[in-house]
């Protein structure tokens, strides 16, 4: 499992492997955001928890395509479901490294682009928290859809389509956690279902994309 | 142990290939599998491998045994030659890849990039890679795509040698390996058409 976890890290790191993709999408997506709705700092005070969040969760999307379809092209799949480590492992696997390579940074990149959005100073922590919180749901989810599609030419629509409505959860409570901390309030309750949503789909998640994968891999 | 196949049938895509295949293979022995284009070779292995499930029959001895080799060789291109190597060994539990890397000579190109290979030459590493699984059964279609005289003769003594420490091959080949094995031919176990597998209109027809 570690060398499997390992292998995914030094390939995304090298060359062409995607590190990045997703940071870069969420800094474009935030840096727009002021010209497009314009200068009022008390306007995107107001959207910026949401923006955040809805950036953060399509650069999540974006990324979804390389996670299991550059393994199916070169034949890893195949060699990886015969091998002695258990395929819910193996995506498991690569949801965490999805995670470390896309959720990760973006948790980290978000209080600096929370400052280009006038974000409230109460927010930041909130934000951070509530990221930190659901990016992991994203990635998990995210290694489903991408397991019920990897077989598919181009499958990308049909990916987002599948894996959307799952991510609608994820978003509400991770925005409203953010939005409520931003305005003073307390964010505690959504915070906490946020929390009890990635921890449920990571108990569950990898049985059903594994299930979905071995029959793509047929 | 032997790997033992009895009545199996198997199915490409729902319609049925091959029915009623039954052999043998005892440690040390190997057998080739052989037939025309399309006569189901590829989904007997893959269904013997573990990827696909067989329309009926019993395969045994296959758990955790079977060393898969496919039509693609599971390379990474921005990996070197030692690191596409050691990931496998790891995943299988091994940590010694430098036979694997003798037996195909593989050792001056150790440090360059798999992306940058010859055809042949990531063939003969994906090869190797069946050397560091440390599994008894090779399970090989068309191993010798792409390869060179030398090269299939590298593959047919690591084949001997496997065998020679009690493995088994199975292997799906049109060219003569050299190697002391029992051929079996697949053509006789084509499917009849009818026997679609969920068809629900057989007694109208």
């Amino acid at each position: 499992m570690i060398a499997l976890l390992h292998r995914d890290l030094m390939l995304a790191f090298r060359a062409g492997g995607g590190f990045g993709l997703g940071l870069a999408f969420f800094l474009i997506v935030t840096v727009l955001v002021p010209f497009s709705v314009g200068p009022q700092s008390e306007l995107l005070s107001t959207i910026a928890p949401g923006v955040l969040w809805l950036g953060a969760l399509l650069a999540c999307l974006l990324s979804l395509d390389r996670l299991l379809a550059l393994d199916f092209e070169d034949g890893t799949l195949d060699l990886l479901a015969t091998a002695p480590l258990p395929l819910e492992a193996a995506l498991s696997i690569k949801a965490l490294s999805h995670w470390l390579t896309t959720g990760l940074p973006l948790v980290l990149a978000a209080p600096v682009l929370g400052l280009m959005l006038n974000l409230a100073p109460d927010g930041y922590l909130w934000l951070i928290a509530s990221l930190a919180l659901g990016t992991p749901a994203l990635s998990v989810i995210g290694a489903f859809g991408a397991a019920l599609t990897v077989g598919i030419k181009r499958g990308g629509l049909l990916m987002s389509l599948l894996v959307l409505p799952l991510y609608v959860p994820t978003l509400i409570f991770g925005a409203e956690a953010a939005r409520r901390g931003a305005m003073g309030l307390d964010g505690t309750t959504p915070l906490i279902l946020l929390a009890g949503i990635t921890l449920g789909t990571i108990a569950l998640m990898p049985f059903a994309s594994a299930a979905g994968l071995r029959m793509t891999l047929r | 142990m032997t790997l033992c196949i009895h009545d199996l049938a198997v199915a490409r895509g729902g319609v049925p290939v091959l029915s009623g295949v039954s052999f043998e293979i005892a440690p040390g022995a190997a057998l080739i599998l052989r037939g025309p284009n399309g006569a189901g070779k590829t989904t007997l292995l893959r269904t013997i491998a573990g990827l696909q499930p067989a329309l009926s029959g019993q395969i045994d001895g296959a758990d955790e045994t079977i060393a898969y080799a496919g039509h693609a060789d599971g390379l990474k291109a921005m990996l070197s030659v030692t690191e596409n190597l050691t990931f496998w060994a790891q995943v299988f539990g091994n940590s010694d890849i430098e036979p694997a890397l003798a037996a195909y000579q593989l050792d001056p190109l150790r440090d360059r990039l798999a992306g940058t290979l010859s055809a042949g030459q990531k063939r003969r590493l994906g090869l190797a890679r069946l050397m560091v699984t440390g599994r008894p059964v090779w399970v090989l279609d068309e191993p010798t795509v792409s390869l060179d005289a030398d090269a299939v003769a590298m593959f047919a003594s690591a084949v001997t040698a496997h065998l020679r420490a009690g493995g088994m091959a199975l292997i799906a080949t049109h060219i003569d390996l050299g190697l002391n094995a029992a051929t079996y031919d697949v053509a006789p176990y084509r499917a009849k058409a009818d026997q679609r597998s969920g068809a629900s209109d057989e007694a109208f027809l």
